[in-house]
């Protein structure tokens, strides 16, 4: 079951043609996975369509005076949508002025895939989180820890990048393999309290996040971390040899997001075609029967948060190897809690999570051209964001806001509220 | 019992709806006929800002550069201001290159942390203007410096602490350890310094040893309660004048100066406390003012009439220019002893004379 399954209509040509077309359209409008996470979508950016409006105020001027003059009310709320909704697309996919440019001699190609680019950089790091929070849900863990575990990874990948002297790519390797390694540590520790006590993972990861973020704020102030040249919180540069690849420039974009494609093959082979993933999917289902069948639960989830910690470490290790090259307290940003959002709209299947996370990213990229070109929030996006999350969430309420039949196979609700 | 709820709803919905038709009555404004297109003659100057991780609303610096910039606007129409907020360290880069690829005449970078990223891009346009608050970064001909000799204005707050401190011990904290904060605690420790050698006093300082560069800090900007917590301790330790240097968490210092019932004073820094953060007026004795505003409104203004922003020497604030002042007393005018006051205003003008120097590690280089 992965989530790129198209509509089961496609599938059904012995019908004849009226009967397909009748069985495409009444498929068409049921609650599938597919329907609903697109109509959640359009939801959000409906509901950020209205704040757009009425968070600018020149617009809000003109609906005071709607009924004298309907036509300066629509007409400005339409134009301040759609400008913000353009920049948006014009921040994360292409930008039509800049193709032009580059087709007439005036701008460079690099500027034409500057979008993209920038695209891709904010998906790399959510796909490890993402793919960290949806590996254990699937296991019935549900992992808060992905930011803490991406701190970590952050810290001891920066650590391996500026302490040690290696030879290029096995510096590369090193310093990934090191952020991975602190990342599982970091989960290592509720999933053996989950596993030796029973003690549980929701209030542990919670409060690993805040040792974390602590730790790396006492890490950076450290003789021998800290840049000697600043006073302020930062740390050495990763050396050149342990950064990853990029073309450099405008274009941000590097080794990164193929690490995390192949990441979510490997976790996609791990859970669908591996024991451990049949073992951890069979204690995720239900750990009593699991434990009857023979299968050890305990370590299953000490394993299971291993894994995910490594995961995350090798997010926070793709954020800082990549983009930022220092450590500083905001090194990790938000990646933990939007991997939690990312592995919820990816319904905790690795390949959907990928696609979750290249839309998060394409939000995130687009968000900083709105910004910048049509002066809206970037706070609108987290909005956006969020709300996308809440609609997947509660899947009853569009099925019923858009009178969706009910989907054949009852799969909707069942693998988002596991794991809760 | 079911058709009536729902008849109450649809009375709750026309009410509403009601309201709004009203409020939506309004008198539309005259159509615009078109005959101003002569006037705007200038081409439009756009000055774009990115603010540092402090967002555009830390009532602090990047509020005082955004204001400076709507100044220079209101002055000058042809000047098209518009701000971009960074969330990260990680943002600073693409915020700064999204503004060079809009190709904006005036692109601002707010705050020392910014010094890094700001080289870098300019380096990469080096047509483009770039302008820079509380940093200079060298060998970068398009970047104009706006910093700020602080420690002038923070030498005469340091007096007037313990001129008017009754425990004979003030008090200071910081944001975090950089030179544009460290600056300031180092000139209110001179002045204080001062105070003693002049008078033969031994008024200390808690939270800040300047020969040792160390002291008490919060690190963070946003965090009222860490300010709060951090001043009972300096009003624990018998300090009641602070002088927190450190954005929205020095809130918290005012805080606790609120409940002291008059015992505690603090020093704002930045902007006039009167203005920034009005509610806790009572509780500033002044404000060590910055006049990053003031600054950023020159330069744009400059900018947009075309004249050049050179990088050398750029603008350094200080007491004799007016880009560094002491606040009015506000409401502790009738508090201060009139004989303090004039020592401070002699003081300030011996600064401004050079009978009297301040130094400071964590000044800009001249």
């Amino acid at each position: 079951m992965t989530t790129v399954e198209k509509p089961p209509a496609e599938a059904k040509p012995e019908k004849t043609e009226d009967g397909f077309l009748q069985h495409f359209l009444h498929n068409l409008w049921a609650a599938n996975t597919v329907v609903v996470t697109l109509l959640s979508v359009l939801l959000a950016m409906v509901i950020g369509a209205v704040l757009i409006i009425v968070s600018d105020e020149e617009v809000r001027a003109t609906w005071t005076y709607l009924f004298a003059r309907p036509g300066d009310a629509l007409q400005a709320s339409w134009t301040v949508v759609t400008d913000a909704y353009a920049e948006l697309f014009k921040g994360s996919v292409f930008d039509p002025v800049a193709v032009a440019d580059w087709t007439s001699g005036a701008g460079t190609w690099q500027a034409v895939f500057t979008p993209i680019s920038e695209t891709l950089t904010y998906t790399a790091p959510i796909v490890f989180t993402g793919l960290a929070v949806a590996l254990a849900f699937r296991g019935g863990l549900f992992n808060i820890g992905a930011q803490g575990q991406a701190v970590l990874g952050t810290m001891i990948a920066a650590m391996a990048g500026f302490l040690l002297p290696l030879p290029p790519v096995l510096h590369l390797l090193v310093a990934l393999l090191a952020g991975a390694l602190g990342g599982a540590v970091w989960g290592f520790v509720p999933g053996i309290l989950k596993a030796r006590t029973g003690a549980h993972e929701v209030i542990t990861t919670i409060m690993l996040n805040y040792t974390a973020g602590l730790l790396l704020v006492w890490l950076i102030h450290q003789n021998g971390i800290q840049d000697p040249d600043r006073t302020d919180a930062i740390s050495k540069t990763v050396e050149s040899s342990a950064q990853l690849p990029a073309y450099g420039g405008a274009l941000r974009v590097h080794l990164g997001i193929v690490l995390a494609v192949l990441a979510t093959a490997g976790v996609a082979w791990l859970l669908n075609r591996s024991t451990f993933g049949f073992e951890l999917r069979a204690v995720g289902a239900n750990p009593d029967a699991a434990r009857t069948a023979g299968i050890s639960v305990a370590k299953t989830y000490t394993l299971l948060m291993v894994i995910a910690g490594a995961l995350s470490g090798l997010g926070g290790a793709t954020q800082v190897l990549g983009v930022a090259h220092t450590l500083t307290p905001a090194v990790a940003g938000n990646i933990g809690f939007d991997g939690l959002l990312v592995a919820l709209l990816g319904r905790t299947r690795p390949w959907g999570v990928l696609l979750a996370a290249l839309l998060f990213g394409a939000l995130r990229a687009g968000g900083n051209r709105m910004q910048t070109a049509a002066g809206i929030s970037l706070e609108l996006v987290t909005v956006l964001q969020a709300l996308i999350v809440v609609f997947i969430a509660a899947p009853a309420l569009v099925k019923a806001l858009f009178r969706l039949r009910a989907a054949r196979a009852a799969r909707l609700s069942t693998s988002v509220a596991k794991g809760w | 019992m079911r058709p009536v709820r729902g008849k109450r709803i649809f009375a709750a919905l026309a009410a509403g709806g009601l309201t709004l038709a009203a409020a939506a009555c309004g008198e539309a404004p005259a159509e615009n006929t078109g005959s101003n297109g002569g006037a705007s003659a200038a081409p439009t100057y756009s000055a774009c800002m990115v603010t540092d991780v402090g967002g555009i609303d830390d009532r602090s610096f990047n509020a005082s550069a955004w204001a400076g910039l709507q100044a220079a606007k209101a002055a000058a129409p042809n000047i098209d201001a518009k701000n971009t907020s960074s969330t990260a360290e990680a943002d600073y880069e693409p915020n700064l290159r999204a503004y060079v690829t809009q190709k904006c005449n005036f692109i601002l970078a707010v705050g020392g942390l910014m010094g890094t990223a700001t080289g870098k891009i300019a380096k990469e346009s080096p047509d483009q203007q770039f302008a820079i608050v509380d940093a200079a970064v060298p060998d970068a001909s398009n970047v104009f410096p706006m910093q700020f000799a602080t420690e002038q204005a923070a030498f005469l707050a340091g007096y007037l602490a313990a001129g008017y401190s009754k425990t004979g011990k003030v008090g200071t904290f910081g944001g975090l350890k950089i030179p544009p904060v460290t600056v300031f605690m180092d000139g209110f420790a001179d002045g204080v310094a001062h105070f003693n050698k002049v008078k033969s006093k031994n008024v200390q300082v808690v939270g800040w040893n300047k020969q040792a560069q160390n002291g008490t800090f919060a690190e963070s900007f946003t965090a009222q309660d860490k300010g709060k917590s951090i001043t009972d301790t300096l009003v624990a330790q018998g300090a009641d004048v602070i002088m927190p240097v450190a954005g929205g968490t020095g809130l918290g210092a005012a805080d606790v100066a609120k409940g002291s019932a008059g015992k505690v004073a603090v020093i704002w820094v930045d902007t006039d406390g009167c203005k920034s953060a009005e509610q806790y007026c009572d509780t500033f004795l002044t404000t060590v003012v910055k006049n990053i505003t003031g600054a950023v409104e020159e330069a744009a203004t400059k900018g947009a009439k075309g004249e050049p922003l050179t990088a050398t020497p750029g603008y350094l604030g200080t007491l004799e220019n007016e880009g560094v002042s002491l606040a009015p007393y506000n409401q502790f005018d009738s508090k201060v002893d009139p004989a303090l006051k004039a020592e401070v205003d002699k003081l300030k003008a011996d600064v401004i004379a050079g009978t009297v120097t301040v130094t400071s590690a964590n000044s800009p280089k001249k």
